[in-house]
């Protein structure tokens, strides 16, 4: 008996295409809890570790028998504020309900969300794909929900703890629709959300931290089929590099299962980063009814319209605005603006190095930018903002190489010593004597000196050997040990060859 | 000991000197002490001493020996607290064993309120197992026996609240009603309940059963008393979002003008036929019918008004109470909040523990879990919350609809007096029957009282139930102050 998936006869020539939803719990950056008065945000360069047990708690977020919740209007405003930014209508009514879960860091046995009715609804976000970022999906956004998080269960051995500083944080749960059909779309997408929510300053983008963690559901299905597959959801992803690998690893051991004639169970499954596998965590029957009613302590969250309109107003520029001004006004490429305008860090970064330089110089020291220093920072796995460069750095960098006080390739060496070490750009030039020789005098002896050295070439060059041209330049430039202005030098040793 | 039978004739005693804060405290010890009602759960002795002994050097001191009644309407009033609402440091049970050692973190807002007034919280009240039941016959800590006849129930939930308030352990108490755990004990007991409407009084700090429709109220010896507390706790909260901003009136003034001529002239008194019905105790219904008639007499228009949706009532109510009940009820699992038996912690599975943990309910606390996680279940949830939902919506209309005829509505309160211990606990739906009269104004969220109106042969109290439209807590007021005149004339 042949087998089937979807009722189509499937082999392992069959050609399978992924199916993936993203449902995203994004931490708001409020001071308070979302229902209770106890201290929510991290303090300013502290880690989830340096914060004393249960410390930042009270009876409402501890669940004390007799506490109500009262709703945090910021989080609302947070909350209204990313619906907007990914084209959401926003509900002037929607309901808080309970879901319950029997779990130790779940203070009440419930957890509050919503659920008939959300706060936002009917989005879409952009997503950019290819290697320029050339081709651009749209992914709908189903909902965006309010909710508290948990609070965090510490295992040692034999006993668990539970700490409580967590729970009750705000958050959005952002759901997409089934609308991407690889790991890299996953990526783009989680990607473009960070942007946003970050950008509007809604979330702190700690992903460490887990301010912004990713549940993937995915199905797959033979090229052509219209229905769905059977879907896994991954859970608590908290880097984008790893929801793209376990979407791999996911959608090959589907493809596994189904080729071999079994089915794709409904399932719960957490992903192992070490070994780059997922396993199951439970299956549908082990899943739990959530009872979900409407919360009798919360009336409905009504919202005025023109709170919605103001919030609308204010919204700042954002990450899609700010790209395509990027490459009009700076006449950046689509790829280089798409990448300093994925983190509101960096782009509050190349905006003020930009403001130091000139916009003329915007594109210089975008590259600069978006390449040797990204590409630290990258294998470093810190954010700008953690590293030593200020943008000032860049300011005088694009300068320097603007006016051709400095090779591109001195400017690179800079930057890596700026990373290691910071310090001042132009002392790093005088201390590493990095200034280009644009000197003609001081050049002249030099390229007299390689054209008598190397006859055989000279000849063959003149009669006709152009290529050899590199060879001269290239002698020189090393010959002034890199610091001869290349444009300068090319230009000189052509005349001289052609003499 | 000189007993006083309201707050004003205490304030009396202590403007004169006859009595003083911290002796009226003792008093009141003294008489909890000697009973036997099993009203009382924890008592705050030391606290409540050193509070009654610095408001009685503050009276000589600070206030000229005159009680500063306008800034401090309670001062040196001994209180008994429903033990489901939460003071710092005390313990607090719900009179379950689930909640034995229990110490509440923070204080009720509603207790707060008194407290700030002046008033002095003896200890905590029993009651059912987190205000779940009609007779007190549900408490882990002995049912509360009747205050004159200690072979029958004080009613319930509110039992403590209403025997010590009667048999003169307390000034005045702190109840909780949900379907009529006020009013019923009220009622059984011969005192003065209220209940306003939800969403007047903070529910920060009671101990939940059924969110939607729980609601705190004071029992009194008198209605003066009764408006007085619930001015003081009324109003605005924060941590409550369900509470209202509707304006919070002088209801001890409306009383006291009313009551200094009290006349029914101009007062429209509606009486449903849906509650005057078979079954209802023949004393009860004769003492009832008897105050309608001298409310006539004084002149009172009597209309007869229908609330179609009354027969729905008890199962609508039992749908949406134990819905919540094992919503609100689901934190108490062993983990972070319930006691722990030490045969939980041998469990070898969370099923295991969960269930031994859960084992500490007693048997009606169960029962309502389960039907309300039931009721809630996928499948469900549409046949029953939902819908009970859409009937309650129709049960408010109902009440809409005769308001737009009369000032209040009018019934027995139950329609028994109080019954024998074990009369009813053997049938669960016999004993729900009893809230058949309060539990409308329950689900529609509407202010009533239960005040009294006379005694069947055995001496057994009887209570009128007076329902007002919401937030018109004045009407029910002048209302029950007209009815408790009429009751006084009579009995005296």
């Amino acid at each position: 008996m042949s087998i089937t998936h979807l009722g189509i006869p499937v082999d392992a020539n069959t050609e399978f295409e992924t199916v993936i939803g993203l449902e995203v719990h994004v931490q708001l950056s409020t001071e308070s809890k979302v229902f209770s008065p106890a201290r929510s945000r991290l303090e300013e360069g502290k880690s989830v570790a340096d914060e004393a047990v249960n410390a930042n708690t009270n009876p409402v977020c501890a669940g004390h028998p007799g506490t109500l919740p009262a709703l945090n209007q910021k989080a609302v405003e947070y909350a209204i504020k990313a619906g907007l930014a990914t084209h959401c209508k926003i509900n002037l009514k929607s309901v808080f309900a309970r879901k319950h879960y029997f779990y130790p860091d779940l203070p009440k046995g419930y957890q509050i969300s919503q659920f008939d009715l959300p706060l936002c609804q009917h989005g879409h976000l952009d997503i950019e794909l290819g290697k320029e970022g050339e081709v651009t999906k749209r992914v709908g956004i189903t909902r965006i929900h309010m909710e508290e998080d948990a609070g965090k269960n510490v295992h040692l051995s034999g006993f668990s703890l539970v700490n409580l500083n967590r729970a009750g944080v705000p958050l959005i749960e952002v759901v997409s629709e089934p609308d991407m059909r690889t790991a890299e779309e996953a990526g783009a997408y989680l990607r473009k959300l960070y942007s946003i929510v970050t950008c509007l300053g809604v979330c702190d983008g700690n992903l460490q931290e887990g301010n912004f963690r990713c549940d993937a559901n995915v199905s797959i299905r033979p090229k052509g089929a219209t229905g769905f597959g059977t879907r896994a959801e991954i859970k608590n992803v908290n880097s984008f590099r790893f929801v793209e690998k376990a979407i791999e690893y996911e959608v090959e051991r589907q493809r596994q299962v189904i080729l071999s004639g079994d089915k794709v169970v409904q399932e719960t499954r957490l992903y192992d980063s070490q070994k780059n596998q997922t396993f199951s965590m439970r299956t549908k029957e082990e899943a739990e009814d959530y009872r979900y009613f409407p919360d009798p302590d919360l009336p409905p969250l009504v919202i005025e319209q023109s709170q919605v309109d103001a919030l609308r107003a204010a919204l700042p520029e954002l990450p899609d605005q700010m790209r395509d001004r990027y490459v009009k006004d700076f006449g950046l490429s689509r790829y280089d603006a798409g990448v300093l305008t994925s983190v509101s860090s960096l782009s509050r970064f190349f905006e003020a190095a930009v403001a130091g330089a000139g916009a003329s110089l915007a594109k210089g020291l975008a590259n600069l930018l978006t390449g040797e220093a990204a590409r630290l920072l990258n294998d470093a796995g810190i954010e700008i903002g953690a590293s030593k460069f200020v943008p000032e750095h860049f300011s005088d960098l694009a300068r320097f190489v603007g006016d051709k006080t400095i090779s591109v390739t001195a400017a690179k060496q800079i930057i890596a010593i700026l990373f290691a070490e910071g310090g001042s750009v132009s002392a790093i030039i005088d201390r590493e004597g990095l200034k280009q020789v644009s000197d003609l005098s001081a050049l002249e002896p030099v390229i007299d000196q390689i054209l008598a050295a190397n006859p055989k070439q000279l000849e063959e060059f003149r009669s006709g050997k152009e290529k050899l041209l590199g060879f001269f330049v290239g002698q020189a430039m090393k010959a002034t040990q890199g610091k001869a202005n290349p444009g300068l030098l090319q230009e000189m040793v052509l005349k001289k060859l052609k003499g | 000991m000189q007993t006083y039978k309201t707050i004003r004739e205490i304030h009396d005693a202590f403007d004169s000197g006859k009595a003083s804060p911290l002796s009226l405290t003792q008093d009141y010890f003294k008489q909890i002490e000697s009973s036997q009602h099993h009203a009382w759960i924890t008592l705050c002795k030391d606290r409540a001493l050193k509070q009654a002994e610095s408001l009685t050097q503050d009276l000589k001191s600070k206030h000229g020996g005159k009680v500063p009644r306008s800034s401090h309407p309670l001062y040196g009033i001994p209180l008994g607290i429903k033990d489901v609402l939460t003071m710092d440091g005390v313990r607090t049970t719900a009179a379950s064993k689930m909640l034995d050692t229990y110490v509440a973190p923070y204080t009720a807002t509603a207790v707060d309120r008194l407290e700030r007034a002046g008033g002095i919280s003896l200890g905590k009240l029993n009651l059912d197992e987190f205000a779940m039941g009609s007779s007190n016959e549900n408490s882990a800590y002995g049912n509360v026996l009747h205050p004159t006849h200690p072979d029958r129930v004080p009613g319930g939930s509110s039992g403590g609240s209403g025997t010590a308030v009667a048999a003169g352990q307390c000034v005045a108490a702190l109840g909780t009603d949900t379907g009529g755990s006020i009013r019923l004990p009220a009622s059984f007991c011969g005192i003065v309940g209220m209940k306003p409407t939800y969403g007047r009084i903070s529910r920060y700090g009671q101990i939940a059963f059924a969110s939607s429709l729980d609601q705190i109220g004071p029992m009194t010896r008198s209605v003066e008393d009764a408006a007085l507390l619930c001015q003081v706790m009324a109003g605005l909260d924060p941590r409550d979002s369900t509470t209202s901003s509707e304006p919070v009136g002088d209801w001890v003034k409306v009383v006291r003008e009313t009551a200094a001529a009290p006349t029914a002239r101009g007062l429209k008194v509606g009486v449903p036929k849906e509650y005057f019905i078979d079954g209802i105790d023949a004393e009860v219904r004769s003492a009832v019918e008897g105050m309608i008639a001298k409310l006539k007499e004084q002149g009172a228009e009597i209309v007869p008004v229908s609330l179609p949706h009354t027969e729905f009532a008890v199962a609508t109510y039992y749908v949406v109470a134990v819905s919540e009940a094992s919503s609100n009820l689901s934190r108490y699992d062993g983990v972070r909040f319930g006691v722990r038996p030490k045969e939980a912690m041998e469990a070898g599975s969370p099923a295991e523990f969960y269930k031994k943990v859960r084992a500490n309910f007693g048997a009606e606390v169960k029962r309502r879990i389960i039907l309300g996680t039931f009721a809630l279940s996928s499948g469900y949830y549409d046949a029953y919350y939902r819908k009970a939902g859409q009937v309650r919506r129709l049960m408010r209309q109902d009440f809409e609809n005769a308001f737009k005829q009369v000032d209040v509505i009018v019934s027995p309160v139950a329609p028994t007096t109080a019954f024998k211990i074990g009369e009813k606990a053997k049938n669960p739906l016999q004993m729900y029957l009893t809230d058949i009269f309060t539990i409308p104004a329950s689900m529609a969220g509407l202010p009533a009282m239960s005040v009294p109106v006379g005694q069947d042969h055995q001496g057994l109290s009887i209570g009128m139930h007076l329902i007002a439209p919401r937030f018109q807590e004045e009407k029910l007021l002048k209302a029950a102050t007209v009815v408790e005149a009429i009751a006084e004339r009579k009995g005296s």
